[in-house]
């Protein structure tokens, strides 16, 4: 018998709304479940179903209003925001839908940025650097900036980026949300090399079902409430 | 080295808007110096005077002569050592355009007492030999083309008629500080003339310039000057010669206040350039800031970074504008060197340009510095795309 691999990521009646002048919008329900290490989990869900904010509560960039998120061993709503920085820092990976690359930087140096909150000696993080492109296959593209590369390279150095300081959990808001068709799926396939032959946990916000299709677990939001029959991924 | 090498790509990253600021921060400086330069030179006299030189003049008005008489008088006075004499003439060469500074002195002791403005040996000589003689700065002789031994006519404005003078020497100041646009002749050839044209105004001289043996006596002196000739027909007051300057600029009080006026609203008016630059720019890298704090920036980071870069366009257009000062300063000296004889850039004045410069930085950052720490990361991020 195989022993399950325990969880990465709990969260227990979460609880979220937002705040517009006097009106409350509430955003999500009693949010509860558990992600597993080496998962890759895809988030579904129409507009304004709540997919982004649970990421954003999972990633440490928004506050919940109520409930618990644990990621390894720390409970992260109980962080100030000085140690949830620190915490993002070294715990989690980011790949937005825009890429969000720092457009006055190489790419070499924008997969640089987060090694300069470690302790790394300038050497080591150019080498982690190098070595992080060099893995998403853009060792030949180090030394352009974002606005000389297409959206799908500019994608792949921000996978470098978010891998290079080897964190917890990568997480991915609508990755190929900005890509056509073919560019999509090379980034699909990297994630999937990643969470398969690298055991990244990656959470991936999508409307695209063949996206979501590339999960290893499925999960709806649906107006702010999870379904909690998660499907499961045959393959 | 990260964030520097950030914010320095970022202050250039839109070529056009970042050269325009710079263009506009260096005018505004270029502005500013020359005004207080045009201040500076208000106050050049009060800064070259001397600790050791009072002035005497009528008590009632610098209109009114004092007697010659008062010259033995004030000798005798504990703590002088020298005393010269001297008019305002009030002369004009040719038409009332060209005017420039013109006295009748009592020319051996007036030298002496003002050692900065330098004489040729030879030339002094011939000066005080020639009672028709006269002395002028280096710069007037140059404007006007008078060589030594030229004839120069002046038209009295106030002894009226037309005066010649043969120009006997030409001083050089012993700095830049020093005023080379003066024109000195003997009080005994306006004297004279004056026994036969004015006979009321004659044995009489407009001021006293004396010299005390030390700066410390000078106060106790002045007071012993004006209490010797106290309740007399002409009273005298006495000042260092400081204070003597200062009261003329006193005169001119409104117009140097409303200069120091103009050169702090050019300061405001940049801060507002800068700042709507900085606003912009701020708004237009709130996704970059955010992304910053995703990754675990803080906000001393994005601090950094907005400071810097309106540091960066601050600071390189008012080294722009502090160099051009300088070129600009020397043109205007050109066409108003009768107003303002040494019109030089001082330390104080960049100094002022360095200490405007950082505080349009300061405050063109703060509000887009609070702003950029402020907003939610996930706000940030909506704003991309």
């Amino acid at each position: 018998m195989t022993e399950s691999p325990k969880n990465i990521v709990e969260i227990k009646n979460l609880y979220k709304s937002y705040h517009r002048e006097s009106l409350v919008v509430p955003v999500l329900y009693d949010i509860t479940f558990d992600i597993a290490e080496g998962e890759f989990l895809s988030l579904m869900g129409p507009s304004g179903s709540g997919k982004t904010t649970l990421l954003n509560l999972i990633a440490g960039i928004d506050k919940a209003d109520q409930g618990m998120i644990r990621i390894g061993d720390i409970d992260i709503t109980n962080l100030s925001e000085t140690e949830l920085a620190a915490w993002r820092a070294n715990s989690v990976g980011f790949i937005f839908q825009f890429y969000n690359l720092i457009p006055v930087l190489k790419a070499v140096e924008n997969v640089e940025l987060p090694l300069h909150l470690t302790t790394l000696s300038k050497r080591g993080r150019r080498e982690h650097a190098e070595m992080a492109l060099a893995m998403v296959g853009l060792g030949h593209r180090m030394d352009h900036y974002p606005s000389e590369m297409s959206g799908g390279e500019q994608q792949r150095v921000a996978i470098a980026r978010a891998i290079v300081t080897d964190p917890t959990i990568l997480v991915a808001d609508e990755p190929t949300g900005d890509l056509d068709r073919a560019s999509a799926e090379e980034i699909l396939a990297m994630m999937e090399r990643l969470n398969r032959d690298m055991g990244k946990t990656i959470i991936m916000v999508t409307h695209d079902p063949r996206a979501a299709e590339r999960a290893g677990v499925r999960r709806h939001l649906e107006k702010g409430y999870l379904n909690h029959d998660a499907a499961q991924n045959p393959l | 080295m990260m964030l520097l090498k950030i914010l320095f790509r970022n202050a250039f990253h839109h070529k056009l808007r970042s050269s325009l600021t710079i263009l506009g921060i260096a005018v505004a400086i270029l502005a500013f110096g020359l005004l207080r330069t045009v201040i500076s030179s208000f106050y050049a006299g009060v800064d070259a005077a001397s600790t050791t030189r009072l002035i005497t003049r009528n008590a009632i008005s610098i209109i009114f002569p004092l007697p010659i008489s008062y010259a033995d008088k004030i000798r005798q006075i504990e703590g002088v050592k020298m005393v010269s004499y001297g008019n305002w003439f009030g002369g004009v060469y040719i038409e009332q355009k060209n005017f420039f500074p013109n006295f009748c002195v009592e020319p051996q002791s007036y030298f002496a007492l003002y050692p900065e403005l330098v004489l040729d040996a030879g030339q002094k000589k011939a000066f005080l030999n020639d009672r028709k003689g006269c002395v002028v700065g280096r710069k007037l002789a140059k404007k006007y083309g008078w060589k030594i031994g030229d004839t120069i006519t002046l038209k009295g404005l106030i002894y009226p008629g037309n005066w010649d003078f043969v120009l006997r020497s030409i001083y050089t100041g012993r700095d830049q500080t020093v005023d080379e646009t003066q024109f000195f002749f003997h009080w005994k050839y306006l004297n004279e003339a004056t026994k036969k044209l004015m006979p009321g105004l004659a044995d009489k001289v407009g001021f006293y310039m004396i010299g005390v043996i030390r700066p410390d006596v000078a106060a106790d002196t002045a007071v012993r000057i004006d209490k010797a000739f106290q309740n007399s027909l002409a009273e005298t007051l006495t000042e260092t010669e400081k204070a003597f300057n200062l009261g003329f600029i006193a005169m001119s009080g409104a117009l140097v206040t409303a200069i120091q006026m103009v050169s702090l609203i050019v300061i405001f008016i940049i801060i507002a350039v800068v700042a709507n630059t900085m606003a912009m720019t701020t708004r237009e890298r709130t996704g970059d800031y955010a992304i910053m704090k995703t990754l675990g920036f803080g906000a001393k980071d994005i601090a950094i970074l907005i400071f810097g870069e309106a540091l960066v366009l601050t600071f390189t257009g008012s080294l722009l504008g502090i160099v051009l000062t300088f070129p600009a300063t020397r043109i205007f000296s050109q066409h108003i060197a009768t107003y303002f004889p040494t019109f030089l850039v001082s330390a104080q004045t960049i100094y002022m340009d360095i200490a405007a410069s950082m505080i349009i930085a300061f405050l063109a950052a703060v509000i887009p510095t609070r702003q950029a720490i402020r907003i939610r990361i996930a706000d940030g991020l909506r704003r991309i795309g």
